[in-house]
């Protein structure tokens, strides 16, 4: 049977999210236990995490976490990082024994920084060379899959349901400013771990619930830049557009949305001003490849903050609430509850409206 | 107004060209592509060598060149003068409808390709020099004429002149007997009456040129004309 | 009769107990087929000059006639077919090139047909496309590679010229001359209300069509016929031809007798001379050359409109379409070998390019591949036959679809496939005053306009069907066709897997 990677498999799910806008410091149980009550939306085929603030100590090296299938993979990678950046820690990410949690591969972490004259040599910015380095090991190295690759960031994920891999991963050990969540809920059988949300490129991680119809008119148009999407889910595909349209065009998150849930042409027309109209005629004339149909809900995570958005239809559900400094997402209100039983403004996004919430400039 | 091509692109010279309605002339052409395409209502003298298509879809106006053009000059130009003073590369007014080229030297290949007369529509393509092959390939109207004045003991035209001619008329400034025609053309000596007509073609020429005008005219000439405007009729079969 | 006799390909049958001998048969024929002869008092037939247009039995009030093969024809033989036998007859006879109209009737694969479209069940929702927005509008022309904001950091909204069409399909070129005037006002008007585009093709614009410029496509062939100033200007696009799918590498040919005064006029050449369209533009005899007609012609029209290159699809297509879209063309169209003409050679016509299908699939993944697939729009045509063909076309990689039989066929056109002799008895391939006025401009305009939105809304549904509400999330979706009955190169080409995979 094909693994996810050589065909693609649809799933539905149940997202979650918290950040402190002040920057202070959430326990990951915190959003595990939220997973608790949306565990009917997950299979037990994949669930996964992303924290954000957690590694204050490493925080100017990229934290490489990665899957490999053996020791050897695991040594080749090293040797290949080795080449191209200083690894200042190689170990292996610390787990404990679940019953629920098996055929684990290796997983191992490391922190590195690219050499200064390598990227010198390459004149490529120092961001898009370890998007390149990402890239390559995840198409080129058999048996090694980068999951995670941002500074003081990262993905934990597992085939398992997300509570089980929340233990699985110490996830309590963990404090850091943003978390994202999600449980998986895929129709196939197998269940591969790198398969698992988040799915992350550099410090942008996405969790998504939902079936895009417009995937393969999106990658398609992606792989025109030097994306590879050897996993096939819409998750991959959208972080690869997310840190397209940002990253590499300059969009702001605004903007971004305004391409991947564009407005539809009638709302455009209808809007009354002009300066934005214009904008979003242009947005969805350039990157017109780049909408995104079909049901999803998605929350980006990236450094000092996150971003929630639905499609333009809201055919997911998606739920905002609030407490003092921080703000929750979850696919349903009940996770919101577990989270802060006391949150107020809960409110539902509208179709295509992003919510972006930033940590205040200096405190992440 | 004067423009310094030196360091502008095609679209730097066309845009300077479309923000004034004086008369300009350009300086350190080289190779600029495009020039006065679609223009109107100026005059403009060129120095140095302009690139490709110029005044190509021309409707208007005066284009000067004190030195030689590249190919494709004048393509589907409709009215106005291009007179260049050096010679002239390939497909020189390609499918013009009307308007005037002047050409004190030389043409490439395919000079006239597609040229076409209609109502008050006339164009006029002057050679001073010879003319290379093709000359007036599927040429359905307005005159060409080639007047070889710089290097007499030359053929005045190279090879295939004229193929798929089927409108219009040529005049060569020569009896012609070393050149091979293709059979959907007639040749014959110029007569008066054709002598005339050619006197009003050459008048600006030679006024341009500062040529004398009866010098020219005292040689042979032989005029062109196809035998047929519909020449591919019997080609098909319907099936 | 002797040497040359055919026995004729039609027969016309009359049934006598229906004939009311009121002569509109008689008088509908441009052919001369019926006759009404005086001695017996009824009406007759000479088959051999039946074209089987249809147009007697369409206007005979008692439906008393009907066409049928004739059926006489020569021995069986599965190499030497009857036809191959006549058309030897024939140029053994003249002396002539064959010539035919049309798209090739041979029996060519047509990969739509073994092209199965997707739908939503379960993992994703279906879309209800009565009462759920649902988009079909495409724009055409460059993308900017890289978007820029300005020092404010506000997004700087310049794009380069485009063409906004409501649905993405176009009526393709065809010439005033290879049609008649009646017919172009019906596609102009009807493009017009429909918030399309039609297509001059290459025998200029009538001075009465000026208005409907902002939904015109108008065309630069080798022959310039028509082309100047104010043409370029009334546009909205202005497309090179460079070849078509039912005749690549061969020119056009307007023959004299068809350049009477209204066509005089529109292509400005004079009454009765042939209009010749080589297949080379003489000033493109390499891609770098392109790139000089098409800069020529934005720097003639100030760079306010999309330059379009057609092309024939032939065996290096994709190679050819990324010259192309590197030459400043805009917009890329490429014609299948299907498509159809006023008249071609026939053995051109029927062997000559690769079907649209295969060429767009190869183009759309080579300018993918070389990361230039934004820098050009692509539209496709070549007998783009119902909305099922557009879709696949989108979801293969085309922003757009041309069309031309179709449109023909809404207009009256009964697939007869003599336009060439100019005696198009439902007035369309037509010259003849008596016959042009057969099509009324305003019924034309009415069933062209019918036809497009009855595809429009089945565009939608199918989308609707597939969970997807805007057409761009479509185009090169080829997640969401599956072949079958295809091989494994085949499907390799498509870039499409197979049903059940």
């Amino acid at each position: 049977m094909l693994r996810e990677g050589q065909v693609r498999i649809p799933s539905g799910c149940a997202i979650a999210a918290v950040i402190s806008k002040e920057g202070r410091m959430i326990p990951g149980d915190l959003i595990a236990d939220a997973m608790v009550p949306m565990h009917d939306r997950s299979n037990g085929l994949g669930g996964g995490f992303a924290g954000y603030g957690i590694y204050p100590d490493y925080k100017d090296f990229y934290a490489l976490h990665v899957f490999c299938d053996s020791r050897a993979n695991r040594i080749a990678c090293e040797d290949f990082l080795k080449e191209y950046c200083e690894v200042v820690q190689s170990e292996r990410i610390p787990t404990r024994t679940v019953p629920e949690i098996t055929d684990e591969p290796i997983i191992w972490r490391f922190f590195v920084t690219p050499l200064k004259s390598v990227l010198a040599s390459r004149q490529l910015d120092e961001r898009e060379f370890m998007a390149r380095i990402v890239m390559k090991i995840n198409t080129k190295m058999e048996g090694v899959h980068v999951f995670s690759s941002g500074k003081n960031m990262g993905a934990f994920k597992a085939v398992g349901y997300p509570e089980d891999v929340a233990r699985f991963y110490k996830l309590d050990k963990y404090e850091g400013y943003s978390w994202t969540a999600h449980g998986r809920y895929p129709t196939n059988t197998p269940g591969w771990w790198g398969g698992a949300h988040p799915f992350t490129l550099l410090d942008y991680s996405i969790v998504h619930n939902g079936e895009i119809s417009s995937y393969d008119a999106n990658r398609r148009f992606i792989e025109m830049f030097g994306y590879k999407c050897s996993l096939q889910t819409d998750t991959e595909v959208i972080t690869y557009i997310f840190d397209y349209l940002t990253r590499r065009q300059g969009l702001t998150l605004e903007e971004a949305a305004a391409v991947v849930a564009a407005p539809f042409w009638s709302t455009i027309r209808r809007e009354e001003d002009e300066e934005m109209r214009r904008k979003y005629t242009y947005l969805r004339t350039v990157f017109s490849s780049l909408l995104v149909t079909g049901p999803f809900s998605i929350v980006l995570g990236f450094s000092g903050g996150i971003m929630a958005l639905n499609d333009r239809l809201k055919l997911r559900s998606m739920v905002v609430g609030e407490k003092d400094d921080r703000v929750f997402i979850a696919s349903e209100e009940a996770a919101i509850r577990v989270m802060e039983p006391a949150a107020e403004n809960i409110w539902a996004p509208a179709g295509g409206e992003p919510v972006i919430i930033k940590v205040k400039e200096g405190a992440y | 107004m004067l423009i310094n091509a030196k360091n502008l692109d095609h679209r730097g010279i066309n845009d300077a060209l479309r923000d004034t309605h004086d008369d300009c002339t350009i300086e350190n052409c080289c190779g600029q592509r495009f020039i006065a395409a679609g223009m109107s209502d100026r005059h403009i003298t060129i120095e140095g060598i302009p690139g490709n298509a110029l005044g190509a879809f021309m409707n208007g106006g005066t284009v000067t060149v004190n030195g030689n053009a590249q190919d494709a000059v004048g393509d589907t130009m409709n009215e106005g003068d291009i007179i260049i003073h050096g010679s002239i590369g390939d497909a020189a007014g390609y499918a013009m409808r009307g308007g005037r080229i002047f050409v004190r030297g030389n043409a490439g290949y395919r000079a006239g390709i597609h040229m076409k007369a209609y109502e008050d529509k006339m164009p006029l393509l002057v050679i001073g020099g010879k003319a290379g092959s093709f000359l007036g390939e599927y040429q359905a109207g307005g005159v060409i004429i080639v007047l070889n004045l710089d290097t007499p003991e030359d053929r005045c035209v190279s090879n295939f002149p004229c193929t798929g001619m089927h409108g219009g008329k040529i005049f060569l400034r020569s009896d012609c007997r070393n050149i091979i025609f293709p059979e959907q053309v007639s040749t014959a000596p110029a007569t008066d009456e054709d002598k005339a007509e050619l006197r009003a073609h050459l008048n600006d020429y030679c006024a341009q040129f500062d040529l004398d005008l009866d010098t020219i005219l005292a040689a042979d000439f032989t005029v062109v004309t196809p035998n047929s405007s519909t020449p591919y009729r019997q080609m098909y079969v319907a099936n | 009769m002797g040497l040359d006799f055919m026995y004729p390909e039609f027969e016309v049958i009359r049934n006598m107990d229906r004939c009311i001998n009121c002569h509109v048969c008689e008088n509908e024929c441009a052919n001369g087929v019926h006759a009404f002869d005086v001695k017996r008092g009824i009406i007759t037939a000479d088959d051999a000059k039946c074209v089987n247009c249809q147009r007697c039995v369409s206007f005979c009030p008692t439906r008393a006639l009907k066409i049928v093969k004739s059926g006489c024809e020569l021995r069986e033989n599965a190499n030497w077919h009857h036809w191959t036998i006549r058309e030897i007859y024939r140029q053994a006879a003249t002396g002539g090139v064959l010539l035919s109209s049309m798209g090739t009737p041979n029996a060519l694969p047509v990969y739509w047909d073994k092209i199965l479209i997707n739908a939503s069940q379960v993992t994703n929702p279906p879309i209800d496309p009565l009462r759920e927005p649902m988009e079909t509008r495409v724009f055409l022309g460059e993308k900017p590679e890289k978007v820029k904001h300005d020092k404010d950091g506000r997004l700087i909204c310049e794009l380069p010229p485009q063409v906004e069409l409501s649905m993405p399909v176009m009526f393709s070129a065809m010439s005033y001359g290879s049609i008649s005037y009646n017919a172009h006002a019906a596609l102009a008007s009807a493009a017009s209300e429909l918030g399309i585009l039609y297509n001059t093709g290459e025998g200029g614009l009538h001075e009465d069509f000026y208005p409907y410029g902002p939904n015109t496509i108008v065309q630069v062939a080798s022959g310039r016929f028509g082309v100047h100033e104010g043409y370029l200007a009334a546009g909205a696009a202005i497309e090179i031809k460079m070849g078509q799918g039912a005749k690549p590498g061969i020119g056009g040919h307007l023959p004299g007798s068809k350049i009477d005064g209204d066509i005089s006029r529109t292509r400005m050449i004079p009454q009765g001379t042939d209009a010749i369209s080589p297949a080379p533009h003489h000033d493109i005899y390499s891609i770098e050359d392109l790139r000089q007609l098409v800069m020529s012609l934005k720097e003639a029209t100030s760079y306010e409109k999309p330059i379009i290159v057609k092309v024939a699809a032939v065996h290096n297509i994709a190679a050819i379409a990324s010259g192309i879209a590197r030459s400043g063309a805009d917009i890329i169209a490429i014609d299948g070998f299907r498509g159809g003409t006023g008249a071609a050679p026939t053995h051109i016509r029927n062997q000559v390019g690769i079907p649209i299908e295969l060429a767009l699939a190869s183009v759309d993944k080579r300018l993918r591949d070389e990361g230039i697939r934004s820098r050009v729009s692509l539209v496709v045509g070549g007998s783009i036959r119902n909305a099922a063909d557009v879709i696949k076309a989108i979801a293969l990689g085309a922003d757009a679809c041309y069309v031309a039989t179709a449109p023909l066929l809404a207009m009256g056109c009964h697939l007869c496939r003599t336009c060439q002799t100019g005696l198009c008895n439902w007035g369309i391939a037509t010259q003849r005053p008596d016959l042009v006025k057969r099509l009324d401009p305003e019924v034309a305009r009415t069933r062209l306009v019918n036809l497009m939105t009855a595809w429009r809304h089945e565009i939608k549904e199918i989308m609707g069907g597939m969970g997807i509400n805007s057409i761009e999330a479509l185009r090169g979706n080829r997640l969401m066709l599956r072949g079958v009955d295809l091989t494994e190169k085949e499907l390799e080409i498509l870039g499409i897997a197979h049903a059940g995979e």
